[in-house]
């Protein structure tokens, strides 16, 4: 789209030239935009066909035959015989551990808004002031992020047991009365799973919104100050606006990846989403079903509704939040 | 599987090596499966095979040592007698390679020899047409394995052989039984539930149990539906995929009850169950706990997790106790094994050869003596050394018949969601159990 526009307005050179001229260069003038109509289409042939190839084979196709599987009572090994229509879906909404599968998913992913924006932003906001040790912090802030979920899971698993270390150092600070047990109580592991996730993850929105702020103009809040607003002020009527675009992004990845969140509960609390499934999530309750018990058409099920989940919210948040930030590159501009 | 369990220790290394395994599989079994055209035809017109060179690809989980070396010696030893078969070995990691030999039964050049553990999972995969009915090249022999071979037998006909067996039994420090002035091993539940209450008093953690993995709350529950059930009821229920019968039911309310006598450790619902320093197997083995309900394997699963060199002489080994009133026979016990299977692309009789190899007593010895289980073949007995083992075994053969774990004995859908069903009511047991009983009928 962008290409188009391009070359529709700022082309300049010999076919330029030609356009202007008039008289007997007509038909030639004929051949040239046929000529370079065929070597935009190789440009773009070029230029896409292996990425739209690979989106086609590997993104578009199987999401169209999962659905189509979907359809069908299968166990991965015989051909597909018994069609029964949405059947699978109807199980799914009709099984209390799906539903309370998605709820804990909802759950995490509020709680990962309502916790990790604002302590990434405050973070964020607080490694951007310059103060001694400033690079060594933000290392730090950003350490368990590059820690593999595999090794965050385990190493938090084993701190997190009856009498491990969290307990020993909650009890050393006079915190012994809020000890829990924190992985086996049913009304506690799925925030301790949270409180994991939140360490592994709060780095990658303190970088990303630490990048937004330095984007910031200091002029602009020296401005402000000088017309007399204080720090608060300019703090939520210029950083916060020009933040913007950093934030919807910030929340667009996080929404995406809770939606999806498998890795670190699968690893802490088990193949059965922690006791009585407590920390069950889509994710665990998809691998679940269609790995384990082998019940790949209704395992593929759970997928496309997942699938639906994010791409429903995908499109709404497109089109009501990332539009003024994408206008222009992915869509027109807003008018 | 359960033997995996026991030699998981899931290394990034391994995976790569794994990895790099598989890759080369897809190389070398296609290369198989052109040959076995040839070969097949061969076998069938003369009654020798040694003519034409075949080659075999294995798919099996023993990816750790020290199971890793001891089947690539077998291999040595197999292929110095049978010169012109070539084994192909792909060790890759047990949860890696379940979800991989679906797909691989499903497409056209599967392994041509794979493990998997019989009963209702076999019959599961018979499905997919592409494992061999060796029937004709292990009647003549098979005999010899006794009883817990048939596990691998579906209708009449054989599609694998096990190559070790597994029972699941009490564990037990005598240690600490003997700090709590136990002094014989508990024959019934109310002995059992004795027991734990003067270990409590004694401040010691009675039983430890890695509910986080759900399959060894499923032995529980199992162990009170055949103290419960009878035989022909328990048969029944497996192959009619229903848990309907009242003895079913009573094995939930028994369990219920025993669970309400507090005999599991602190936190339970969150301890895995092997492989890691916070494992169940892990505080049995450094005197944490006095007990465990796990396999036969569980020494060579905790021996790795202590720095006690005399581990295998302080832990002993009863089966579990008989429950008052119920309709099973109280010798009778939950197991399984571990086999192997032909697949339709391999040349016989070349694969049901190396299937008989590893079941010969000296090679079962080899087996036996990596930890990996019981011996399939009784005549490799003498290789168990540890008395604890000697007695799983003594137990095992001496039972009237073994129930084969149930998420094995049924299709393997039911089985798993069973599995499931009961590590979830362990969070909250009540007696009616009715989610376990309805759990083989769910999901598609």
């Amino acid at each position: 789209m962008t290409r188009s526009t391009a070359a529709d307005a700022g082309l300049t050179g010999p076919g330029a030239a030609d356009t202007a001229a008039p008289g007997p260069g007509a038909v030639r003038r004929r051949g040239r935009s046929r000529l370079r109509k065929l070597r935009k289409a190789t440009e773009l042939t070029i230029l896409l066909g292996p990425g739209l190839v690979l989106f086609l084979g590997f993104v578009l196709a199987p999401i169209v035959v999962g659905a189509y599987y979907s359809l069908y009572d299968w166990n991965g090994l015989g051909p597909l015989t018994h069609f029964w229509g949405l059947h699978n879906y109807k199980i799914a909404f009709n099984d209390p551990a799906f539903v309370q599968a998605i709820e804990h998913t909802l759950i995490l992913t509020g709680l990962a808004l309502v916790i990790q924006g604002p302590l990434s932003l405050g973070i964020a906001m607080l490694l951007n002031r310059k103060f001694r040790g400033r690079a060594l912090m933000r290392l730090v802030v950003f350490a368990p992020y590059v820690l593999p979920p595999a090794v965050t899971a385990v190493m938090w698993s084993l701190m997190l047991q009856p009498g491990g270390l969290v307990d020993q150092v909650m009890k050393a600070v006079g915190l012994g009365g809020l000890v829990q047990l924190w992985l086996a109580n049913i009304h506690v592991v799925l925030y301790t799973n949270f409180a994991v996730l939140t360490w592994q993850y709060l780095g990658f929105g303190i970088v990303l919104l630490l990048a937004g702020l330095q984007g910031i103009p200091p002029e602009l809040k020296e401005a402000a100050a000088i017309d007399g607003a204080s720090p608060w002020q300019a703090t939520r009527r210029v950083v916060l606006p020009l933040l913007g675009p950093t934030i919807r992004i910030w929340v667009f990845i996080t929404v995406i990846g809770s939606l999806q969140v498998f890795d670190i509960i699968f690893l802490i609390s088990g193949n059965n989403g922690g006791p009585g499934g407590a920390a069950d999530t889509m994710g665990t309750y998809l691998y679940r079903t269609g790995f384990q018990s082998q019940a790949f058409s209704y395992g593929t099920a759970i997928a496309i509704i997942m699938f639906i989940f994010c791409f429903t919210f995908c499109l709404v948040y497109q089109r009501y939040a990332l539009r003024r930030d994408t206008a222009g590159a992915l869509t027109r501009a807003v008018t | 599987m359960r033997s995996s369990r026991a030699l998981a220790a899931v290394a990034i290394a391994a995976a790569t090596v794994t990895a790099a395994a598989a890759c080369s599989s897809g190389g070398s079994s296609s290369s198989s499966s052109s040959s076995t055209p040839v070969t097949s035809t061969s076998a069938s017109t003369s009654t020798s095979a040694s003519a034409t060179p075949v080659t075999l690809t294995w798919w099996n989980n023993a990816n750790t040592q020290p199971l890793l070396g001891v089947f690539q010696n077998i291999i040595k030893g197999f292929e110095a007698t049978h010169p012109n078969i070539t084994i192909t070995n792909v060790p890759m990691q047990n949860e890696q390679f379940k979800t991989k030999i679906t797909p691989a039964l499903r497409g056209n050049s599967p392994p041509d020899i794979f493990q998997q553990w019989g009963s209702g999972q076999q019959a599961t995969q018979i499905q997919s047409g592409k494992l061999a009915d060796i029937s004709s090249q292990v009647n003549s022999w098979i005999s010899s394995l006794g009883a817990p071979a048939t596990a691998w037998q579906t209708s009449g006909k054989w599609y694998g052989v096990p190559y070790d067996l597994h029972v699941v039994g009490f564990w037990y420090r005598k240690d600490l039984f003997q700090q709590a002035g136990i002094t014989s091993t508990p024959t019934t539940v109310p002995e059992l539930e004795a027991d734990n209450a003067k270990l409590r008093a004694h401040n010691i953690t009675p039983i430890t149990i890695g509910s986080k993995d759900g399959w060894p709350d499923a032995f529980y529950w199992e162990y009170f539906a055949i103290r419960e059930c009878s035989q022909s009821t328990v048969a029944q229920a497996m192959s009619s995929v229903s848990l309907s019968a009242p003895c079913f039911t009573k094995a939930s309310a028994d369990l219920a009850a025993f669970m309400k006598t507090n005999p599991f450790q602190t936190g339970f619902l969150g301890t895995p169950a092997q492989s890691v320093p916070n494992s169940s197997v892990a505080a049995l083995a450094n005197g944490k706990a006095a007990m465990e309900l796990q396999g036969d394997w569980d020494l060579a699963a905790g021996a790795g997790l202590t720095t006690d060199k005399n581990l295998a002489s302080k832990l002993g080994w009863f089966p579990f106790p008989a429950v008052p009133g119920g309709a099973g026979d109280p010798k009778a016990v939950l197991g399984g094994g571990d086999g192997y299977s032909c697949t339709t692309a391999a040349s016989q009789p070349a694969c049901a050869e190396f299937l008989q190899y590893l079941t010969t007593p000296a090679v079962q010895a080899q087996i036996i003596g990596a930890g990996a289980g019981l011996p399939a073949n009784p005549q490799a007995a003498s290789a168990l050394t540890v008395p604890a083992e000697q007695a799983a075994a003594a137990a095992n053969a001496a039972a009237p018949y073994v129930a084969v774990y149930f998420d094995i004995a049924l299709p393997t859908t039911a089985g798993q969601n069973l599995d499931n069903a009961v590590a979830k009511w362990f969070s909250s047991p009540e007696p009616t159990g009715a989610s376990i009983i309805s759990s083989v009928s769910g999901p598609a």
